[in-house]
């Protein structure tokens, strides 16, 4: 485990200097994967079936991550059609993440007693 | 250290927040927060990635255009999901949920062709031959693939939910287990294709083109009960879609937070799946969920007392111990207030209420628990099937509500409460109740 932390953290820049090879890096991403996989399903089975519901719409919140590769290709403007599928990209994205955040709190609220 | 060091140590930041968030979603007193830190992980993961090196590059070519673009594309999408999030009314909680699923899965393929399309003119400009990487051409199939299944797979899923008239029926044509079967061997075979030909674009969609009419297939057949099965796997699916586009943009925040949210949906769906006694492929392949099945008659045959709403009353005033088992009917007819009024005059006399609620009741995960909380029934009263079932025989009525596949005597799952063994309808509801 402290190893793969380590590979984690590995200044890129070497990687983008060439100096480790396809595999290494293809390597480095499978364990990081498989390790986080294993979290998830260690983390999640312990989730009580009544908050299935906010899991699932938080889960999908989280899923908008993607929105992080969609901001490294839109904002790299580097051709036109990749730009725009970016930005459309970008767009979803964060109606995915800000939609779902919301919706999750939204959710939770109602269970809490009622201020009244 | 680098400028890239740095933006890995806020990505790693960001994944511990996600496990935190994840971690606290266990109890209902730190869910709420939970749900803060994974957004607060969200926001540092965004943050960060503003700094990478494309962008940096492109913001020392282009000017402050750049963050223009990006902050724009920020704006116009945060304001449709807060707006979506906000307006929309909680009965439509399910299949809001599935909409938003499905614009990151969709986000997921457009990055994926995106990257390839860059990938593809930096080659041109530079006039060498595209040397295919290996990782980068089969994550972004992937990624396209995953992501297009996802995209119209939860559009099909949300027309369900939303009972649009064209999706009432559930698709039963029996040859769409061929076409299927046709769709999955021609992605397969494309999947090859743009591994061996990564230059052409064109090929690339054509994947993305098939998922989608993929996507739609496979869930257009799934209906009624099962849905909440279908929103966990394309859950799942959509997770995975981020996590292949980690793979293609060489990112650990988008593998880690995409792989959370795949083992996540996975665990849910085999839970549910397990909850119905069914497999996934049962529920994937056998298109059941319309309330076609075996006719009540068969089975209760002589052993039914119909009863009117008054005879009801009177088993329940003499009852100690009554418990409710909602299901998906009372989600379809919203009565969760009406089952809310009935316990309170139950416990106004003396009497203890509880709600047994099966893991698949209502119409996505745990939604039962929702509508409940919803018309202010307290947490507590609340209990998992498991914990429930051995109190049954000190249980004096059990009254199902449109879950009588959860009271199903041949899954022998509840065992048989002294209940009133009987069904009425009352007029007053939109849906039949099942008593």
């Amino acid at each position: 485990m402290p190893h793969a932390i380590v590979m984690f953290l590995a200044d890129s820049g070497a990687l983008a200097a060439g100096t480790e090879d396809p595999a290494g890096k293809f390597i480095r991403l499978l364990t990081v994967f498989l390790l986080a996989m294993w979290v998830g399903f260690e983390v999640i089975t312990k989730v009580p079936q009544r908050l299935h519901t906010p899991l699932t719409s938080g889960s999908n919140a989280v899923s908008g991550i993607t929105a992080v590769g969609a901001i490294v290709v839109a904002g790299a403007l580097a051709t036109k059609f990749g730009s725009l599928l970016g930005f459309v990209a970008l767009v979803l994205a964060m109606i995915n993440v800000v939609g779902g955040f919301v919706v999750t709190h939204r959710m939770l609220g109602m269970f809490h007693p009622k201020k009244k | 250290m680098s400028t890239q060091s740095w933006i890995n140590l806020a990505y790693l930041a960001a994944s511990m927040l996600f496990i935190v968030a994840f971690k606290m979603m266990t109890g209902p007193r730190t869910a709420t927060r939970g749900n803060l830190v994974g957004a607060a992980g969200m926001a540092i993961a965004l943050a960060a990635a503003c700094f990478e090196g494309p962008v940096a590059g492109s913001l020392a070519a282009h000017g402050p255009w750049t963050l223009v673009i990006l902050g724009l594309a920020v704006v116009i999408g945060s304001a449709i999901g807060g707006a979506l999030a906000l307006l929309y009314p909680m009965t439509g909680m399910p299949q809001m949920v599935a909409l938003l699923n499905g614009f990151g899965g969709a986000a997921s393929t457009l990055v994926a062709g995106a990257e390839l399309w860059n990938a593809t003119a930096a080659a041109k400009a530079a006039g060498s031959p595209p040397v295919p990487w290996t990782q980068f051409i089969i994550a972004t199939a992937l990624t396209g693939l995953i992501g297009a299944v996802t995209f119209w797979g939860s559009l099909v899923a949300f027309a369900k939910l939303e009972e649009l008239p064209s999706f009432k029926k559930a698709w039963t044509d029996p040859r769409r287990h061929w076409i299927n079967l046709g769709l999955a061997l021609l992605t397969l075979a494309l999947v090859w294709g743009v591994g061996a030909r990564p230059s052409s674009n064109l090929l690339f969609w054509a994947l993305v083109v098939v998922g989608s009419v993929l996507g739609c297939t496979l869930t257009l057949p799934i209906g009624g009960a099962d849905m909440p099965v279908v929103i966990c796997l394309l859950n799942s699916y959509s997770g995975l879609a981020a996590a292949a586009a980690g793979f293609v943009i060489d990112n650990p925040v988008l593998v880690i937070a995409g792989s959370l949210v795949g083992a996540s949906g996975l665990i849910l769906t085999a839970i549910m799946c397990q909850a119905m006694n069914r497999s996934l492929a049962g529920v994937l392949f056998g298109g059941l969920g319309t309330t076609a099945a075996v006719s009540g008659d068969d089975v209760y045959a002589g052993r039914v007392k119909s009863a009117s709403a008054e005879e009801v009353a009177m088993v329940l005033e003499g009852a100690g111990r009554v418990v409710i088992v909602p299901g998906y009917g009372l989600a379809v007819a919203q009565a969760q207030h009406a089952v809310r009024e009935l316990a309170d005059a139950l416990e106004k006399r003396g009497t203890t209420v509880e709600y047994a609620i099966h893991p698949v009741a209502g119409r996505m995960p745990g939604h039962m628990n929702v509508l409940l909380a919803e018309a202010d029934v307290p947490y507590e009263k609340l209990r998992e099937m498991d914990d429930i079932n051995p109190t049954f025989p000190e249980t004096d009525v059990a009254i199902v509500i449109g879950a009588n596949d959860v009271v199903n005597p041949a899954a022998r799952r509840i065992p048989r409460a002294p209940s009133p063994g009987c069904r009425s309808s009352t007029s007053t509801r939109r849906a039949r109740w099942w008593w």
